[in-house]
């Protein structure tokens, strides 16, 4: 196992040592006493995640951890680039599909796999978004596995959250422990939501003539992610919008305010395209904004991300980014992906049944977590039943390798110990590409988990890029 | 500003300031109670007469302080009790989160929860705290939005909400309780009408002010004409009134635009400006009390449809 502070025989990694000396001047009961202010720090502000339905608190906290997780200037360079590349690779596979399909006619992803994909939205093909951009908010979730081995495990291209507990977990480290930011060592994250409206601005419709007006959509506040949503508005400063309060008339979007309709120009949608509009989407949903995607279509309005931008991030596709590199850009991919097997491919998937209890199985459309077997963690009768479910439909599964993720020294009851973590950045693509140097780290906060969501018992840290 | 924005704090605003009245109102028929003599379940059935929530007793059967303290206090299917009202005046902050201040959030976010664990018999036994407690969230969510908000449109509706419902409530209690004031109500002098009268300043903690104003002079007459016309006391009708139209020109200012419910708040205040309590009683007191509820009916409709709520 790779730890990242300390490396065996016990040795501090370099850029640990401040947070190693750090740990060691508070000491044990300083920490956990700072980690219960934190708490209710959290608390109080509201920084919460909401979960309807399922009895209990509704609106809980995700554990923040204290012991920050530490990359050097080189490291986040070569990171920098890689997720760049991907993010960059990401739109030009999104833009291809949707118009000539290259890569498909030149055999290197199966049609199968784009047209059949529930992702897919059949009426955004041969539409042009502005700035050829489909996903403006690309996440992709890196893992470590060794001193230089960093690996992409997934992309997020419709709605990737997060991006909230990086700010505020660094606001509240700054606030507690202003020391150890002294000397600017560490680079800042704060201009996340201004390279955000940036972004979102660069990307404003045809039609729109003065200072684009920009819109966050969120489905509501019984959404989990409704603070984040209500968080990027405010620091945006932005409205802060549901369906309801959007309609279309004469071929344009517009808002109901207090003086009347205002025009809206760019909507950074965090609804899923299923609910954006039922005339073009679904009808029989009551969610979403009538002929919003005709406005859209006809250029008078823009959606961050496009519909269909979820056929980019499907666990299937996945396994084709680092071939859509190679084809788009001519480079060979500087993260490369987690060895991954297509149970699609009849040889792989028998490799796959043959070794269920080595391999993490998981659903093609899955997240969060769920619906995926851990190998060597279950019960013969589990891989049994999924034995099954991969039989009757192979092709709605991946296979991967149980990782050695990396681990970072976490604070417990019991004291500090190495927990398992993994990473999301969070690049914006506009008409030029923004990347902050940090992102969210999720750590998986019982012994030895490799699960990190937080619908699972995960939590998360800061992240800090040293500065050169 | 969005207009469910607006409707969210024009709503807040109604939401607190009912939970602080309704506290207040508990608080004087707790104090009735404890005079010898006076009480008679009447006492209850115009408090909860004054909260809205009369609907929800039972006509015939005698209503107990059990009974008030369940239903105004923490039913969450009677949308006026003041669990119903801090639970939604949260949500509403909630959902428009951006249009708050930090300092509003928290005094909102704080203790939401607090009356979820409480229950009847708790209620009754540390009833003076948690009315205390309640008109303390009330009273440092106004004060936090009063040092920390913009003075912008967001904070017009905030206050145009609170004062339509304060406006309201007191409208409610002289409504339930005018016969007291009436010159001609058949029991004359004696304890039961000072507590009476008192009572109702109590509700609207006026005893002092009503004092510090009139000296102590207890008339039905002047009890009136302090809670209605008295333009310094800050939950009389007249009062409330004036803090509307000062909102709602501010409104007009900010859009460039009046509306039906600037001519409607505009004449109410003039005419609540030239009234005397005299004629009031000339008129009716009880006819001029349902009347005036009407055009605050009226005008909350009139708001609505100016802000496309």
């Amino acid at each position: 196992m790779f730890d990242e502070m300390s490396v065996e025989g016990g040795t501090t990694r370099p850029p640990y040592a401040r947070v190693e000396g750090w740990i060691a001047d508070s000491g044990l009961e300083l920490l956990h006493k700072r980690s219960a202010e934190a708490e209710a720090i959290f608390r109080r502000i509201g920084i919460t995640f909401a979960v309807y339905g399922e009895g209990g608190d509704p609106e809980r906290l995700i554990p923040f951890d204290l012991i920050p997780r530490v990359f050097s200037a080189a490291e986040w360079r070569r990171l920098d680039r890689g997720i760049r590349q991907r993010a960059r690779a990401l739109n030009a596979f999104l833009y291809d599909v949707y118009h000539r399909g290259e890569i498909l006619r030149a055999g290197i992803v199966p049609e199968r796999l784009v047209y059949q994909n529930a992702a897919f939205q059949p009426a955004m093909m041969g539409v042009e978004p502005p700035g050829r951009v489909y996903s403006h908010i690309v996440g992709i979730d890196i893992v470590r596995t060794g001193e230089a081995a960093f690996q992409v495990l997934e992309d997020n291209c419709r709605t990737p959250s997060g991006v909230s507990y990086m700010l505020e977990n660094r606001e509240i480290m700054m606030r507690m422990f202003p020391d150890l930011f002294g000397g600017g060592g560490v680079e800042p994250v704060d201009r996340y939501p201004d390279d955000l409206r940036k972004t979102l601005e660069e990307v404003a419709p045809p039609a729109c003539k003065g200072d684009p007006n920009v819109v966050v959509l969120t489905p509501g506040p019984f959404n989990s992610a409704y603070y984040e949503h209500s968080f990027l508005a405010d620091l945006m400063g932005v409205e802060l919008v549901e369906p309801q309060d959007l309609f279309v008339d004469e071929g344009l979007c517009w808002m109901r305010t207090t003086r009347g309709p205002q025009r809206v120009d760019v909507i950074y949608k965090r609804i899923d395209d299923d609910f954006i509009d039922p005339l073009a989407f679904r009808p029989e949903s009551v969610l979403g904004v009538p002929g919003l995607f005709n406005v859209y279509r006809a250029g008078g309005v823009t959606l961050c991300s496009a519909p269909g931008a979820g056929v980019a991030d499907d666990k299937a596709i996945y396994t084709y980014v680092p071939e859509m590199i190679r084809f788009y850009m001519g480079e060979a991919p500087i993260l490369e992906n987690v060895p991954t097997f297509r149970c699609a491919d009849p040889d792989q998937c028998a490799h796959v049944l043959a070794h269920l209890e080595e391999l993490v199985v998981k659903e093609v459309h899955g997240s969060g977590g769920y619906g995926m077997l851990i190998g060597p963690r279950s019960t013969a009768e589990q891989r049994a039943e999924f034995a099954k479910k991969l039989a009757d439909d192979p092709a709605n599964f991946i296979a991967q390798p149980t990782l050695d993720l990396s681990s970072v020294p976490t604070l417990g009851p019991r004291g500090i110990a190495p927990r398992h973590v993994d990473f999301r950045p969070f690049c914006l693509v506009g008409k030029s590409m923004r990347l902050v140097p940090g992102g969210l780290t999720r750590v998986a906060l019982r012994e030895g988990s490799l699960v990190v969501n937080s619908s699972q018992g995960g939590g998360v840290k800061d992240t800090w890029v040293l500065t050169e | 500003m969005l207009s469910r924005t607006a409707e969210n704090l024009y709503w807040m605003g109604r939401y607190m300031e009912r939970a602080e009245c309704t506290a207040r109102l508990i608080e004087m028929g707790h104090r009735m109670a404890m005079v010898p003599g006076s009480w008679s379940d009447d006492e209850w059935r115009s408090v909860a007469a004054a909260s809205g929530s009369a609907d929800l007793f039972d006509k015939d059967a005698a209503i107990t302080d059990a009974a008030i303290l369940r239903t105004l206090m923490l039913d969450l299917d009677n949308p006026s009790s003041i669990r119903s009202c801090l639970r939604q005046a949260r949500a509403n902050g909630r959902a428009v989160r951006n249009a708050l201040t930090r300092d509003m959030w928290e005094t909102l976010n704080e203790g939401w929860r607090r009356l979820d664990e409480v229950d009847v018999a708790g209620a009754q036994r540390d009833l003076r705290t948690l009315l205390d407690w309640i008109k303390g969230r009330a009273i440092m969510f106004r004060g936090a939005a009063s040092t920390s908000m913009l003075r912008e449109d967001r904070y017009d509706f905030l206050l145009l909400g609170a004062h339509v419902e304060r406006a309201d409530m007191m409208l409610r209690l002289l409504d339930v309780k005018y016969y007291v004031l009436l010159p001609e109500t058949e029991v004359v002098g004696g304890g039961r009408d000072y507590h009476q009268w008192t009572s109702l300043l109590h509700a609207t903690s006026a005893l002092r002010a009503f004092h510090h104003v009139y000296r102590g002079d207890y008339s039905p007459w002047k009890i009136a004409d302090f809670l209605i016309l008295n333009r310094a006391f800050p939950r009389s009708v007249a009062f409330c009134y004036d803090q509307i139209g000062h909102f709602l020109d501010r409104l007009a200012r900010g859009y460039g635009q009046r509306h039906v419910c600037h001519f409607t708040a505009s004449e109410m205040i003039a005419r609540l400006g030239d009234l005397e309590m005299g004629e009031i009683f000339q008129q009716g007191l009880h006819d001029f009390i349902t009347g005036t509820i009407a055009t605050t009916r009226r005008l909350n409709a009139e708001i609505y449809r100016a802000y496309h709520f």
